[in-house]
């Protein structure tokens, strides 16, 4: 039977990206950020995944506004990274398990989850650069991946109770699949952002940092928010933080909280990294 | 006929793109992300008002789209990553795009922003458990 190894969180923004381009991990800005995912690295090395998934939004390379699901997963075989316009160099493609990702769309249409099934999804900087600040580059990882994308860019948006219920429904997923696969799912975006209009540069380093312990322990607690309110303390783009629902509902209540680390501010975020181990 | 209120319409400097704004602006969008692919890019620097025409954009945003005014395209309805796409290899950051926004310089942006972040070590010192260097 597959099982849910853990969870983890982090940011996917393009900076992150740029920064590991032209290996500035060790430079003042970006030191003490990267300096904070060795315990994660070390986590990884120890409970290697066969498979993760990754809950990313896509930020106009997959989807246009034509037509913009509020859940989309991977069905694919194969999924590439595009030239999205501003300068990042795609990177090889990652391996998928179509069999898995249909298995999940099964389980989750059967628990009334609605999803759009994707046999052809294009992966950006939300999906790719959590796996190379975590796994560093390879044309060949030792995992497959499954995107599951989440709309946060066209409102409405999914609020964080429903992200939160859908994880749980993907844990009973994966749960439910007979073959043996250690399943690691990361939850990235956010924190604290605002990248628009007047009030841009917002970071709320205290209400980052609540999201963070809460959601480690007791995730209900965001569910406590409406959308409208997690934007009026934390950014419009702050919003992105409710896709960590969608991992830490597919993980059991009590966790093991392996790792917690936040810096503030990368680019024009918040930052933060939760390893949840949930063996 | 009448667009739907929204709570977060009270949320002073922002702009939440939503149905409201991704239709009044769809076109303009629609050209925006044709710039993912580089034949499209260079086919819009050959004769940018063709492109635009192309693309249905018209009136004050072709205007916005000649002129390289992100802010006005932003007000207008562009969506911030698809709006990056022209931006970023002209020279204006996402950074930039705020900074003009608020009238200060991007070093300005920066410098507030890296304010915020002064004291994280003692805010995680507070904390249990965090990794802290």
């Amino acid at each position: 039977m597959a099982k849910t190894i853990g969870g983890i969180t982090t940011s996917h923004i393009p900076a992150v990206g740029n920064a590991i381009n032209n290996n500035l991990q060790q430079e003042p800005y970006w030191k003490r950020f990267f300096d904070g995912y060795g315990p994660a690295h070390a986590w990884i090395k120890d409970n290697p995944p066969d498979i993760v998934i990754v809950v990313y939004n896509d930020h106009g390379l997959n989807f246009f506004l034509d037509k913009v699901p509020t859940f989309a997963l991977g069905c694919a075989d194969n999924y590439y990274n595009a030239d999205e316009g501003w300068g990042l160099p795609p990177i090889p493609p990652f391996r998928g398990d179509a069999q898995f990702s249909w298995h999940l769309a099964e389980s989750l249409i059967a628990q009334e989850f609605d999803i759009c099934t994707c046999q052809e999804m294009k992966v950006d900087h939300g999906f790719v650069n959590p796996i190379r600040i975590l796994f560093g580059d390879s044309d060949n990882y030792p995992f497959e991946c499954i995107p599951l994308a989440v709309n946060t860019v066209q409102h409405p948006v999914p609020s964080a109770k429903r992200c939160l219920a859908l994880g749980r429904a993907l844990g009973k997923a994966i749960e439910s699949y007979g073959e043996d696969k250690r399943i690691l799912i990361l939850g990235t975006g956010g924190m604290s952002h605002q990248l628009q209009g007047e009030r841009a540069g917002i970071i709320d380093v205290d209400f980052d940092l609540e999201c963070m312990d809460q959601i480690a322990t007791n995730p209900e607690w965001m569910t406590q928010f409406s959308n409208d309110e997690i934007m009026r303390i934390a950014g419009t783009e702050g919003i992105e933080t409710i896709m960590w629902l969608v991992m830490r509902g597919a993980l059991k209540d009590n966790v093991n909280v392996v790792h917690k680390h936040y810096h503030a501010p990368i680019s024009n975020t918040g930052a933060g990294l939760l390893v949840l181990d949930n063996q | 006929m009448a667009w739907n209120k929204h709570d977060y319409d009270k949320i002073p400097g922002t702009y939440v793109f939503d149905g409201k704004r991704a239709h009044s602006a769809y076109n303009l969008n629609k050209l925006l992300y044709s710039f993912n692919e580089d034949a499209n890019r260079k086919e819009f620097d050959t004769d940018p008002a063709a492109y635009c025409d192309k693309f249905g954009v018209i009136g004050d945003q072709k205007t916005m789209i000649l002129t390289n005014d992100f802010l006005g395209m932003l007000s207008a309805g562009a969506n911030i990553y698809f709006m990056a796409k022209m931006a970023i290899p002209r020279g204006v950051s996402v950074q930039d795009a705020g900074a003009a926004m608020q009238g200060i310089t991007t070093e300005e942006f920066i410098n507030n922003l890296l304010e915020k972040g002064r004291d994280i070590d003692k805010k995680v010192a507070q904390r249990e458990g965090y990794w802290n260097g």
